[in-house]
């Protein structure tokens, strides 16, 4: 039953489509009498069915019914509520079926929200949105099926993952939906914009409340991504340059670049090919990464079930949408007016921005894709790891620190002399102050003193910047302010975290005692708990500090679930302001000892408000749009 | 200009889409097939209960030898131990056991309780030899000749199926 309704409401959403593609066409056509309210209602409809088969799949999974192959193969009737809902999508198809939801969604607030625009750009870019939900709904329909049905119905679903039960991989998604998605908004409005040799002013105009609300999300996503890969993965890492998370990478360094140079685009109507370029870029790189992560083709931590017909409809898609653009572009891409501006000048630096940014994307992109080439061509296998993107970006880091601290109080067109003597104190106050770091902790890294060097100057740069300007209720200034200071302390935390992480793994038994440098460990007790779908064991762990003889308990777990049966492993996390103790255990089979994997991370509740803040100035700026 | 930026990026992209068609096309799940028809590489081992080291060109003195790789901590390797014990009753076969990543009075103790099919058993304790003959996880067989070439590679257990593959291609 669910599974007809469900396909019912899919094919009528597709359907609608269908129609927007007509009424737009036969509108464009007319000079006026423009069928906008039938447009708008045809689209609300879309809007309502697509919802409503994602309600559907919901109703599947909160009760269970097995009917579905998908609820029988991700859960369970044990299952909490709350994993229940996170499982529709928490697979392939499930996901598939949010991605085209914010996709319907975000093509009505288009339609809504932009209500005065030129009628031929607001139809085309209709017509182009609805292009790509087709397209979408039939890679749905034809290999990912939510809605198939299985007989007999199965008494019991298969459970979903126990190591995506957890609340922040709930979230995950569905935050880098709305920033990838989100792309698919420009992508449309730069072609719709070529087509009809719309100005580029008004194009940045419409544009950039888009591009700003999915750099937000997608800045949040990867951030909450790496926060799980830390609490769950149980490696004490947060970052590891999985294909997968450069897959989201990518798409935030392009969006991060628009967003510097839509502003060039928006004030001075220079740049305008470039952002159209960028425009369909970051959308095309999004799908890319859907290509990369859900094709099989690539091994990495995200499985999703591979299943190459897929990865072929997505191929195919991607090559459709990349060749149409670029006749697009070919055809009719204006010659772009040559205007200058000066060294130093609020445009150079945002140019220089967009080639960090590019060179950025095209380090990680080849890093992502080159053990692909590598292995089709020379039959080879390698595995590209942190240290060639560390290697790599690194250096790189360090002049965008510091012309950052410069780029926000820039004039547009012309250099504004800076105060040399200022800037030339700030520079050695910084030094001055890793001088003292270096002395107190003997740590002679070059590469990792002149970051710190660099992001200190940043951060006080931007700091001054903001209190000279506070009265000034500049929000844009501020927007930028709060992101280059998250930027420049993300940085600075990253690096010193890199220095102080402490990491001791050893083998114990229960009522043992482990000596290290500066501490005592001893596994005190392992008790046995039953928790609804999973068996637990849990370690209590006494931690000695020599140093000021106090003590601390950690707790971490051995998971059994039962459905599907999984052993998972818990990390123990003390976390406060300036360090982080983590540990993780786990058992070895035929013996009585246990291996326990102490790590010191420090900082790493600063990491996490770095990035926050970064994203908050996104935030600030969507909100003083709104507000406008 | 414009034609042969335009011109250029367009090639790229086609070059990048076919290696992504071909790379959709590869088989991505392990496989050791093509080891098949080579040669294993002349490895010195230590053997388990014997202080000597054994290379594997002492393999040349047997027409066809079986390799197995086992521990005494694994499952699968419990339940193919009889077909290892029946294989090794035949006369031109013979078995040499690689015992991975395993404690010495255990695998004995396992020996003991479920009969010995090898003529000879060397010991990888840590489990880094064993990847010179493409092994990842146990039980994995390898059926090699005289010439110390591999005729066949079974990953996981063998069952009666492969014994009788087995039989029939060492009295060829």
């Amino acid at each position: 039953m669910l599974s007809e309704v469900g396909i019912l409401f899919v094919l009528a959403s597709t359907l609608s489509s269908f129609f927007l593609i007509y009424f737009s066409l036969t509108g464009i056509k007319r000079k006026n009498n423009f069928p906008y309210k039938k447009i708008r209602n045809l689209s609300l409809l879309q809007l309502i069915f697509t919802n409503l088969s994602f309600v559907v799949l919901l109703i599947g999974y909160i009760f269970s019914d097995f009917s579905l192959v998908n609820v029988y193969e991700n859960s369970h009737t044990t299952k909490p509520l709350f994993y229940k809902i996170s499982g529709v999508w928490g697979n392939h198809e499930g996901s598939l079926l949010l991605w085209i939801n914010i996709l319907v969604l975000f093509s009505f607030l288009f339609l809504i929200k932009n209500r005065t625009v030129d009628k031929k750009f607001q139809l085309l870019t209709l017509i182009f949105q609805n292009i790509l939900i087709i397209g979408f709904f039939i890679f749905l329909i034809t290999t990912s099926n939510p809605f198939s049905k299985i007989f007999p119905v199965p008494q019991e679903g298969l459970g979903l993952n126990p190591i995506l039960q957890d609340p922040a991989l709930a979230i995950h998604p569905p935050l880098l939906y709305l920033g990838f998605v989100g792309s698919s908004i420009y992508f449309s409005l730069a072609l719709a914009s070529l087509i009809c040799k719309f100005d580029g002013k008004n194009f940045a105009r419409v544009a950039k409340t888009w591009v700003l609300i999915s750099w937000f999300f997608q800045s949040l996503g990867i951030l909450v991504g790496s926060i799980w890969a830390y609490y769950e993965l149980g490696w004490g890492g947060y970052w590891f340059w999985d294909p997968v998370e450069n897959s989201s990478l990518i798409p935030w360094f392009l969006m991060t670049a628009l967003l510097h140079s839509i502003l060039v685009l928006e004030k001075r109507e220079n740049l305008y090919l470039w952002v159209i370029v960028l425009s369909i870029l970051t959308f095309t790189m999004s799908v890319t990464g859907t290509f990369l992560v859900r094709s099989g083709i690539l091994n990495s931590v995200h499985t999703f079930a591979n299943d190459p017909s897929r990865g072929l409809y997505i191929l195919v898609f991607l090559s459709i949408m990349i060749f149409s653009s670029l006749y697009i572009f070919y055809k009719f891409a204006p010659k772009e007016k040559k205007t200058g501006f000066e060294l130093f000048s609020k445009e150079f630096f945002i140019l220089t921005n967009n080639w960090f940014m590019i060179f950025f994307l095209i380090t990680v992109l080849i890093g992502t894709i080159y053990p692909i080439f590598l292995e089709i061509i020379a039959n080879e296998k390698i595995s590209i790891g942190s240290p060639y993107y560390n290697t790599i970006l690194a250096p790189f880091v360090i002049p965008l620190l510091l012309l950052m601290s410069y780029g926000p109080k820039a004039n547009w067109l012309v250099y504004k002399p800076t105060r040399l003597k200022k800037s030339l104190s700030i520079l050695f106050l910084s030094v001055f102050l890793i001088i003292i770091f270096i002395y107190f902790t003997n740590q002679k890294n070059i590469l990792i003193n002149l970051i710190l060097v660099s992001s200190i100057y940043l951060i006080i740069q931007t700091f001054l910047d903001l209190l000279k300007n506070l009265s000034k209720k500049n929000f844009p200034l501020y927007a930028s302010i709060f992101s280059h200071l998250g930027f420049g302390f993300l940085i600075f935390f990253i690096s010193l975290n890199s220095i102080f992480s402490v990491e001791h793994d050893f083998n114990i038994k229960i009522g043992e005692k482990r000596k290290l440098e500066n501490l005592e460990i001893t596994l005190q007790d392992l008790k046995i708990y039953s928790e609804k779908n999973y068996k637990k064991f849990v370690g209590k762990l006494m931690i000695f500090y020599n140093k000021n003889n106090s003590v601390e308990f950690l707790n971490p777990e051995i998971r059994i679930y039962d459905q599907p049966k999984t052993i998972t492993y818990e990390a123990s996390i003390k976390s406060d302001v300036l360090s982080d103790t983590y540990v993780t255990m786990s058992n070895i089979s035929r013996s009585d000892f246990y291996n326990i994997k102490f790590q010191k991370k420090p900082f790493m509740n600063l990491i996490w408000f770095s990035a926050i803040l970064i994203a908050f100035g996104g935030f600030i700026r969507v909100l003083e749009r709104r507000i406008k | 200009m414009k034609k042969i930026t335009l011109g250029l990026v367009a090639i790229a992209v086609s070059f990048v889409i076919l290696i992504f068609y071909y790379g959709l096309k590869t088989e991505k799940i392990y496989n050791t097939e093509e080891l098949v028809g080579k040669s294993i590489l002349e490895i010195d081992l230590k053997l388990l209960n014997e202080n000597r080291v054994f290379n594997t060109r002492e393999l040349t003195n047997n027409d066809f030898t079986l390799i197995n790789f086992w521990a005494s901590w694994c499952g699968p390797c419990r339940k193919e131990h009889k077909h290892l014990v029946y294989l090794s009753k035949n006369k031109n076969i013979k078995i040499l056991g690689i015992n991975l990543k395993d404690e010495r009075s255990q695998a004995n103790k396992f020996i003991k309780k479920m009969g010995n099919p090898y003529y000879l058993i060397a010991s990888d304790h840590d489990g880094k030899k064993s990847i010179h003959f493409g092994v990842y996880g146990i039980p994995e067989t390898i059926l090699i000749n005289k010439d110390l070439t591999i005729i066949k590679k079974y990953i996981g257990p063998i069952d009666g199926q492969d014994v009788k593959k087995i039989l029939s291609l060492v009295s060829e």
